[in-house]
């Protein structure tokens, strides 16, 4: 008995040191980033100042001031949600569909659906710039929107899918016997039941928006542009100001990571308790 | 009112069909039992019923209106399903309102059956609870209450006491046929469980591989059944069916015997055999014999404690009143 509870004490500790090493791991590249966009452009370059330098806020200050950040944060957050919310509205009902009332082709369409995403964005660059600019939509939201929430929905649907299949078939078909319609059912059992899948979907449909970068950078300028744009345009070919560079990027990521922090703890969570047996 | 009435209706899944052509008529106020071994099609049948499956032909007729094309919510029926199929993010109050809800009923009158349904079924004092903080029996009463508030002109059972213990099944299986005279509503109730079946219908409908193999009252299938497969399957313990020797004396293919009309003697009798396991219920005693030929072990039922020990000699006599013939094909013979 001693012995067991011995090795597993043991065994703990190695567990948590190795759950330690792997998260430092992880945020050792935020660190850096932040600390650099701490750092002088000249500071930043030169080794001897790696931990030990003057900090200064010039690199976030410049930002706000020359680049206009507020403007990019803006359209991130108005592209980001207005693409998760749509990618929501279209996918809730997809996936209820496809859980609930699976045909033969379901399967092969989940497939299909996934298959796009295997797809390099390269090969349809062409027709898209083509096809935005010939509609007048180059530089738009509103198209800016559409792809993001596009190239999100196939992710959107398997993740719904996944968690509408957990719940049992007999509530939404005490659902049918009790009168409601398909509407009501989405509304009134679906939805507050899935409810902490669907939060982890909004979350990380969201947190790919935001983090896009091929098609925001390559279909907006001004008007439509993204962080991602504000990082691309700061990026100096020589491998220079490396301190404004870390500033952009840090204010770029910084809201996406504390938004994640504070929902971890929402997301985990199960309501289907009790439902059956 | 609710007369529900099946006219050749089908159902296949792909290319294998559970429920070759079946018709059946179920009265207003009847209470049917669906009973048969499992994958005998009586869910899928119940389910048609109900429109929560499609019948792949035929037609559904509830009070002479062909509901056949009607979705499940607008046939008017009230189903309890064997996991309960509680909302679990409601109350029991919100769970037992929504249908009311969904039907547009006035709050008052919500409130005033919500408050009848909670006082005949025991739940005024868990109406605030979730699901998850009820019992399985208070779940199970919380999914009747759902189903009687709206007034349905029948009721769906889908082998609703099934994941329940055996004492709560007893207790429940009084209290819907309680409510079942109190109410007089139509009932479809489907079970695996004969005795369920023998003790609470009007009317059973014994279901082999999607085939009415019978219909008719509990006394009827217990005292004619129509044929082997039925007499095996309703009573408790089964019939003994005898093959051989012993059936051709009687100028049978099979004769069949029930325990309780078998009288044991360790003088004289006339089927010999010896006496294996003896099951004491203290009210029955249900002896297992061997070495009778066509039918071995064959049961027989004694009614108190009656002492017999493990290999003892005894004599078989059944009551001739009581035997019961069929041909070769299963078929009852008169």
């Amino acid at each position: 008995m001693a012995i067991v509870a011995q090795s597993s004490k043991y065994g703990d500790i190695g567990r948590a040191i190795l759950a330690w090493a792997v998260g430092l791991l992880f945020f050792f590249p935020i660190f850096w980033l932040v600390l650099t966009s701490f750092k002088t452009d000249a500071d930043a370059v030169k080794p001897e100042f790696l931990f030990f330098f003057t900090p200064t806020l010039e690199n976030y200050l410049n930002m706000t001031e020359n680049y206009d950040y507020w403007r990019f944060a803006t359209n991130s957050v108005i592209t980001s949600v207005f693409a998760t919310v749509f990618a929501l509205a279209v996918g809730i009902p997809c996936a209820y569909a496809m859980a609930f009332k699976p045909t033969r082709g379901t399967k092969d369409l989940l497939m299909w659906m996934l298959s796009t995403k295997m797809l390099p964005a390269a090969a349809v660059l062409y027709p898209m710039t083509f096809l935005t600019k010939s509609l007048g939509l180059f530089d738009t939201h509103f198209m800016v929107i559409v792809v993001l929430m596009l190239i999100n929905l196939p992710i959107v649907i398997w993740m719904l899918f996944t968690y509408f299949k957990e719940i049992p078939k007999e509530i939404i078909e005490a659902g049918q016997m009790d009168g409601v319609n398909t509407w009501g059912e989405i509304r009134e059992i679906l939805i507050p039941l899935a409810w902490g899948g669907i939060a982890s979907t909004a979350l990380l449909c969201f947190i790919f928006c935001w983090n896009e970068a091929y098609w925001t950078v390559r279909l907006t300028t001004t008007e439509a542009a993204t962080l991602s744009k504000l990082i691309e345009g700061n990026r100096a070919p020589e491998g220079l100001f490396f301190g404004r560079l870390s500033a952009v990027s840090a204010a770029a990521v910084g809201p996406i990571i504390v938004l994640g922090w504070f929902c971890q703890k929402q997301l985990v969570q199960g309501l289907t308790f009790g439902a059956v047996k | 009112m609710g007369r529900i009435v099946l006219e050749n209706v089908t159902k296949s899944f792909g290319s294998t069909e559970v429920i070759p052509p079946l018709n059946l008529t179920i009265e207003d106020g009847e209470f049917a039992v669906f009973v048969g071994p499992s994958g005998c099609g009586k869910s899928t049948l119940l389910r048609v019923i109900a429109g929560l499956e499609d019948a792949t032909s035929g037609k559904v007729l509830i009070d002479d209106e062909d509901v056949t094309e009607i979705s499940p919510s607008k046939r008017g029926l009230a189903m309890v399903f064997q996991t309960y199929a509680l909302y679990p993010h409601m109350s029991v109050r919100k769970n037992i309102a929504f249908p009311m809800r969904m039907a547009g009923m006035s709050e008052e009158e919500q409130e005033k059956r919500i408050t009848a349904a909670a006082n005949s079924l025991n739940l005024t004092d868990y109406l605030d609870r979730k699901p998850g903080q009820l019992s399985g029996g208070q779940r199970q009463r919380v999914a009747i209450g759902r189903a009687i508030v709206r007034d349905p002109s029948a009721f769906l059972f889908d082998e609703p006491l099934s994941n329940l213990d055996a004492a709560l099944r007893v207790g429940m299986r009084l209290e819907i046929t309680e409510m079942h005279e109190r109410m007089k509503t139509t009932m479809i109730y489907v079970t695996h469980d004969q005795v369920e079946a023998m003790t609470m219908a009007n009317k059973i409908v014994v279901l082999q591989a999607g085939v009415i193999e019978q219909v008719g009252s509990p006394l009827e299938l217990y005292h004619r059944p129509r044929n082997k497969f039925v007499a095996g399957f309703i009573g408790s313990p089964k019939m003994n069916l005898i093959e051989g020797a012993l059936a051709e004396e009687q100028a049978a293919h099979t004769i069949g015997i029930r325990p309780e009309h078998l009288s044991i003697s360790d003088k004289e009798g006339l089927w010999q055999g010896t006496v294996g396991v003896a099951e004491h219920l203290g009210s029955d005693t249900f002896i297992h014999i061997h070495g009778i030929e066509g039918c071995d072990p064959m049961t027989m039922r004694a009614a108190g404690d009656v002492s017999f020990n493990h290999g003892d000699r005894v004599y078989l006599t059944p009551d001739a009143t009581q035997i019961h013939k069929f041909d070769a094909q299963g078929l009852r013979v008169e």
